[in-house]
């Protein structure tokens, strides 16, 4: 069996690298200080808009609600010419059959949280019930949540075992494995997170649910992508990354593109290795959009609401 | 120069022991910010100007702001207008009557700084009394307009119709150039009176005022970004006063007409309220009237249906 076998050959992840904190920072702020000029940074909103999940995760999410954002995902902002749509719609199980329906052949994936999202706090049987339901219904991909509270008891194999069993779950469905950095304390424990998830078959690392906070920043996010470049570098193995919560300005999008190019290189710079999890980040950047087209700064008045 | 300071604040004797200290100290000089959200941020860009006095003397470095600084801004009022216009009239009233106060407490500041911008100490000390005076005038307006310029009207169907004004949202100003504290203060109490949030360009060669008003502004319980006020050069700035889509309304206070031109046609894009007050004597009584608040008002109207109850009846 797959996982008996990746369980033999396991990594010993007491032995992740420890993470210099204040390093780490620093470099992370090193990014937010390149220029980036009028037709670059053009082509990295068209980028960034091109790279989002746009996510509803609410307990009040309606049917109306999501065939609403999926026509948003489809037809961003129909008064700009050439403009990308989004890369995925991400919602939750009961909500995946709506999706795929209001998506159609648009070519926009959906993605769905799975395993108890957020807390996680669910038996293990009930947590691949709930990733096979969602993949059932047509989801493209699933969004899973770490049992935070096993790994701080360093039950790491625990951890490892059930990323691995959503993973036969999902079938051909891509697996993002959400750590919830804003629960693991340090970037040590966000290190080794990341390390037992892509060991374990993930095939993106994603930081956060966006219900607690912090969520996504970018030394957390640096540190989950230099995980993802020394996996890389032993297994060859490329490895996606989703930052997610927190990221709302087109401004602070753009440093993350920057930070993949300097860490990653370009080949993680589309929607196949990279995702940002975000539902008011479209509508700014296609402000910025705007703005560029018109030299005038615009209003969120004259934006469909999502 | 290094002896030079040593012999003037430092008496020595023969012995090597002070003798004396000198009183001379140097005089810590304000640095002239900005103000933006409830901070006093320095300009995004990093630029200054030294405005100059009649006589030629610099009266300081000044914030030379940028088109950031005032998208900045709009960001800041933006986000202020809902809790202001939502705030009950009344505490507006007090908010208002709580900014004459602090002005009144720093009368000789403002007064010192009108003298540096060549006023007289006569004309100084009336401009400060009137711009007090004024802020109370506004004041006692905050909760008395809406039932001046409201309306029940009268409609020929079984509806409650009535018109009621409200806030029309964010305003730029750019302030008067001349009467840089008395201008300043007639044109933002109005705007806030009637629960807007601002961003004003305070006048290019007399700022001083401006940014000591700004001090006030926040130390008065005024939410942070209801009042932003900006230094700088109106001739770089205007057009994005105007051109910027998430203004509701723009008001510019001199007598340029090519100016006056290009915001009226910039104006067009997200139809802005526009105002002129280029024709106005801030000393007279003309410079106060609650119709400055209805300037960035809107009507709203709502109809209500309602049952026919005259032939109805007593219910009881």
């Amino acid at each position: 069996m797959a996982i008996a076998k990746s369980s033999q050959m396991m990594h010993d992840f007491s032995l992740s690298p420890r993470i210099d904190q204040v390093g780490v920072e620093e470099r992370a702020s090193r990014f937010t200080k390149r220029s980036i000029k009028n037709e670059s940074k053009e082509n990295g909103l068209k980028l960034v808009l091109n790279m989002i999940d746009l996510t509803t995760l609410e307990g009040k999410d309606t049917d109306g609600k999501v065939k609403q954002l999926c026509y948003k995902a489809m037809h961003p902002h129909d008064a700009l010419a050439d403009i990308p749509t989004v890369a995925a719609i991400c919602v939750y199980p009961s909500m995946v059959k709506v999706a795929k329906k209001a998506l159609g052949d648009s070519g926009i994936k959906v993605a769905s949280v799975a395993t108890a999202f957020p807390s996680g706090q669910a038996p293990r049987d009930i947590k691949i019930r709930d990733t096979k339901y969602a993949v059932n219904e047509g989801a493209d991909e699933v969004d899973m949540v770490i049992s935070r509270g096993k790994f701080h008891s360093g039950e790491y194999n625990f951890v490892f075992d059930e990323i691995a069993a959503i993973k036969e779950a999902c079938g051909a469905a891509r697996l993002k494995v959400i750590l919830e950095t804003g629960e693991l304390g340090t970037y040590d424990k966000v290190r080794r997170a990341s390390d037992i998830a892509m060991h374990a078959g993930a095939d993106f690392i994603k930081t956060s649910t966006g219900k607690i906070q912090p969520a996504a920043t970018m030394p957390v996010t640096l540190v989950m992508l230099e995980a993802i470049r020394d996996f890389y570098y032993k297994t060859g193995k490329m490895i996606g990354m989703k930052p997610a919560g927190g990221i709302s300005k087109s401004k602070l999008a753009l440093h993350y593109l920057v930070m993949v190019k300097e860490v990653l290189g370009e080949d993680w710079l589309n929607n196949e290795w990279f995702r940002f999890g975000a539902s008011s980040l479209a509508n700014d950047v296609l402000m910025q959009l705007v703005k560029l087209k018109t030299g005038q700064y615009q209003s969120a008045n004259y934006f469909s609401v999502d | 120069m290094e002896k030079a300071i040593k012999k003037s604040s430092l008496n020595v004797s023969e012995n090597g022991l002070e003798k004396t200290v000198s009183n001379k100290r140097l005089e810590v000089l304000k640095t002239y910010k900005i103000y933006i959200g409830g901070q006093f941020p320095r300009t995004e860009s990093g630029r200054f100007y030294q405005p100059e006095n009649a006589a030629g003397k610099k009266l300081a470095n000044v914030c030379l702001s940028s088109r950031k600084d005032f998208r900045d801004a709009v960001v800041s009022a933006r986000g202020a207008v809902s809790g202001w216009s939502g705030r009950a009239a009344f505490n507006r009233s007090q908010i208002l009557y709580r900014m004459a106060e602090m002005l009144e407490g720093r009368k000789a500041q403002f007064i010192d700084e009108l003298i540096q911008q060549d006023s007289t100490k006569a004309k100084a000390e009336k401009e400060v009394n009137l711009a007090i005076d004024r802020l109370i005038y506004y004041s006692g307006w905050c909760d008395k307009f809406q039932q001046i310029f409201s309306a029940v009207n009268p409609v020929a169907s079984s509806h409650f119709n009535f018109s009621v004004p409200e806030a029309t949202g964010v305003v730029s100003i750019i302030a008067p150039q001349n009467d840089s504290l008395l201008g300043l203060v007639s044109v933002i109490a109005p705007v806030i009176a009637g629960g807007n949030a601002c961003i004003v360009l305070a006048s290019e060669t007399k700022p001083l005022c401006a940014v000591t008003f700004a001090e006030v502004l926040n130390s008065s319980d005024l939410p942070g970004g209801v009042v932003n006020i900006l230094t700088g050069k109106p001739a770089e700035l205007a057009s994005w006063f105007v051109d910027h889509m998430d203004v509701n309304a723009t008001i510019y206070c001199e007598n340029n007409s090519e100016v006056q031109q290009m915001i009226r046609e910039k104006s067009a894009t997200n139809l802005k309220r526009i105002t002129f007050y280029d024709k106005i004597n801030w000393y007279s009584d003309e410079g106060q009237s609650p119709y400055f608040i209805m300037d960035t008002q809107e009507i709203k109207t709502t109809w209500h249906p309602v049952e026919n109850i005259a032939s109805a009846g007593a219910g009881y």
